[in-house]
């Protein structure tokens, strides 16, 4: 007897039983790692009673691409193009937290103009990360064309940050002490370099008014739409007292109703200068979630705009050798990604590389809440839960 | 022997075949709508090469393409029953043309229970899809055959209630006297007589119902639930390739061309419009309603998000099945009183 027959003997077995005692077991589902709507490669064993979730059990690690151990053969120039591949939907932003700790290790000031590109660049990929959720999340609901609207808007931010950068995606843009001179704005090799492109100034100031009347759109056809409002408020809850203990941080946090945003609390970047606010939700639901993150992409374009207005001429980088060691220390610096709170805590021994890179992933932390949350769920809500957390895999297990 | 021949079974042997070739052509047809009214709403260009000129080739193109990939049935699947579930759901499917009056004459079989007819033929589609779920040895094949059992449940009722006001208002149930019956004037305003079909005679909350339902039946957005593709892969079509698949494909779009074709034929007149000439202008007319309706399902496929299955079941049964009720006696009320 092999071991496929004996299965579907036992197969056979429950089936009577079934009949016999009218019991209805619970069926295991297997909710990826190979799922259209987990994002990547996240496996949920989920013990479901009909179409009740039972229990659920995420499996992480399919992405574990071990970028901590890595970083302790590295040096810190070399880090810049791992960690943009930490949360690769908005590669720019976790840069900017490894940068800053290396940098106030270093005690090197970093030019304003740097600093202001930085911040455009860094709320421009919060907004393409966003518009990905804001976009990607009514298609888990099965509605498909805000997809299609949605990225296009981003394709202009994106052609943005790729003028700027040379990419993308992975930018790797930044450089201890500053940022690198723009791509195709002369060779870095001679005195005379260029920093932005030409009328790069004015295509974001457009990109952004095209972002917020997409973001209009959005407001209009798919938070106004009925069926979208059934499928999402009151649909898992994340109370404020759950958030806070799991650890929740970013958007996620917000829509359960704290205010906290590190870009208002830290001063890693110079937010300091300009007018935004916190948007916040009351219910801690997918529908909150869903709006929190419509909001944020509205108050992105506006600290683009100011930033535009107000950026300083100057130079791009601090005086940092080519070749450089970074004195012993350790240092803990977060920052406000799209995802959430990232941060980077480095041990230096005072070497080319760091003895000890330990990463904070938002995604890691807010996936942390799932087995509390799906428990109890239908299975349509699980995936509306699954992409209201907007998590990327390659943040969860870097 | 050959007298039978060349009668009966000639003329029926015609009627399968021209009616086959016209319902898989009208699918195909709907097919090719769908993907460019849907590239055009996402402001996408949609199929462009296949065929040299708007990609007008493109449905020929995959269906080509289905019927080179390998047929797979999986190990643990119950293969007879694996096999005939995409039959079933086709035939179920081009079974309903049979009491669809295209013209006062051309119809396959005037029916006298022909409403009857279509409503059951309609639903043998459903069987199919939980054949194909149950069949397949997969979990979520199960669960997309499962919600399509249910779903068909829910909305077969509310869709037989919502035609019992036009079998009220006509006084028959045969498809083509019910297009008759709204053939006749309505009413004479002065020496003009009016002409309105039973959606603008008081049959709105019908129509409504009749539409929901009917895309609940075929799961259309947004009731597409059975296939859900975000949550259950491909529901019940998962395991399904190659030319299994088309026939579920092929099947759903000659579903929502007969449903349509039903629902113009109870509620917007089928084949008359004013002023032209049923006999020659009937199928046209009957096609431009159907393309209207079609239309509308698309619409709908392309912008709403999916209901919840328990959100669909609470749907029917505390606002469909009451509100059809109403309609009902409503109707009948005005029928007895004038």
């Amino acid at each position: 007897m092999t071991a496929v027959d004996r299965h579907r003997l036992s197969m056979h077995h429950s089936e009577v039983q079934v009949s016999v005692e009218l019991q209805t077991p619970d069926m295991t589902l297997n909710l990826g790692p190979q799922h259209p709507s987990t994002h990547g490669v996240l496996r949920l064993i989920a013990r479901v009673d009909g179409e009740v979730i039972e229990e659920v059990e995420p499996v992480i690690g399919y992405m574990h691409r071990g970028y901590e151990k890595i970083a302790e053969v590295r040096t810190y120039p070399q880090i810049t193009a791992l960690v943009n591949r930490i949360d690769w939907v908005s590669g720019f932003a976790n840069e900017i937290p490894f940068m800053v700790a290396t940098e106030r290790l270093m005690g090197l000031d970093v030019p304003e103009r740097a600093q202001y590109i930085r911040l455009i660049l860094t709320e421009m990929a919060r907004i393409s990360s966003h518009l990905v959720f804001l976009s990607s999340f009514p298609l888990e609901l099965g509605a498909a064309t805000p997809l299609m609207h949605a990225l296009r808007e981003r394709e202009r931010v994106l052609d943005l940050i790729e003028g700027v950068t040379g990419g993308r995606f992975h930018p790797n843009f930044n450089r201890v002490g500053g940022v690198k001179p723009a791509a195709g704005a002369g060779s870095t090799q001679k005195k005379v370099i260029q920093d932005l492109p030409i009328e790069f100034l004015e295509q974001s100031r457009q990109a952004m008014q095209y972002v917020r009347d997409v973001c209009d759109d959005l407001k209009d056809l798919v938070v106004g739409n009925e069926i979208f409002m059934e499928r999402t408020k009151g649909i898992g809850i994340i109370p404020v007292d759950k958030a806070l203990a799991f650890g929740v941080s970013g958007p996620n946090l917000r829509a359960s109703g704290v205010p906290f945003d590190i870009r208002k609390t830290d001063d890693y970047l110079p937010y300091s200068n300009f007018e935004f606010d916190v948007a916040t939700g009351e219910n801690g639901d997918c529908f909150d979630r869903y709006t929190v993150r419509l909001e944020e992409v509205i108050q992105a374009s506006r600290i683009i705009d100011q930033a535009i207005d107000s950026i300083p001429s100057g130079e791009l980088q601090a005086k940092v050798p080519r070749i450089f060691k970074v004195p012993q220390g350790e240092i803990y610096v977060r920052a406000e990604n799209p995802k959430g709170e990232m941060g980077y805590y480095i041990v230096s021994e005072g070497g080319r590389g760091p003895y000890r890179l330990k990463i904070r992933s938002a995604s890691f932390s807010n996936l942390s809440v799932l087995p509390w949350l799906l428990q109890g769920q239908l299975v349509p809500d699980v995936i509306a839960i699954l992409g209201s957390l907007d998590f990327v895999l390659g943040d969860v297990d870097r | 022997m050959s007298a039978l021949f060349d009668g009966f079974w000639a003329l029926l042997g015609l009627k399968v075949l021209v009616s086959l070739l016209v319902i898989l052509n009208v699918a195909l047809v709907i097919i090719f709508a769908e993907l460019k009214i849907s590239a055009h709403m996402q402001s996408r260009v949609g199929p462009y090469f296949a065929g040299g000129r708007y990609g007008w080739a493109q449905p020929i193109a995959d269906g080509i393409k289905f019927i080179q990939k390998e047929d797979l049935v999986p190990r643990d699947a119950d293969r007879p029953v694996f096999k005939l579930a995409p039959m079933v759901v086709l035939a179920g499917t081009v079974a309903v043309f049979v009491i669809v009056p295209f013209s006062p004459t051309l119809v396959v079989r005037n029916l006298d229970l022909g409403v009857f007819y279509a409503l059951a033929a309609g639903s043998i589609a459903t069987v199919g899809v939980l054949m194909a779920g149950w069949s397949s040895a997969n979990k979520y094949s199960l669960m997309g055959g499962l919600r399509a059992a249910a779903q068909l449940i829910a909305y077969e009722l509310p869709l037989v209630l919502a035609v019992v006001g036009v079998v009220i208002h006509a006084g028959t149930l045969s498809m083509s006297g019910i297009v008759e019956a709204q053939a006749e004037p309505f009413f004479h305003l002065g020496e003009t007589a009016i002409h309105l079909p039973y959606l603008f005679q008081g049959q709105v909350i019908g129509f409504g119902i009749f539409f929901i339902a009917m895309l609940a039946e075929l799961s259309r957005t947004p009731f597409d639930m059975p296939i859900a593709e975000s949550e259950l892969v491909m529901g019940y079509l998962t395991e399904y390739s190659g030319i299994r698949f088309t026939m579920f494909f092929l099947g759903e779009y000659a579903g929502m061309f007969a449903m349509s074709a039903i629902a113009s034929s109870l509620f917007l007149g089928g084949y008359y419009f004013p002023g032209l000439d049923s006999a020659t202008f009937g199928p046209i007319v009957l096609m431009a309603k159907v393309g209207l309706l079609v239309f509308v399902m698309i619409w709908f496929r392309w912008t709403f998000p999916r209901f919840r299955e328990d959100q669909l079941q609470s749907f029917a049964w505390r606002w469909m099945v009451p509100l059809s009720l109403v309609n009902i006696a409503v109707t009948a009320t005005f029928k007895v009183v004038f």
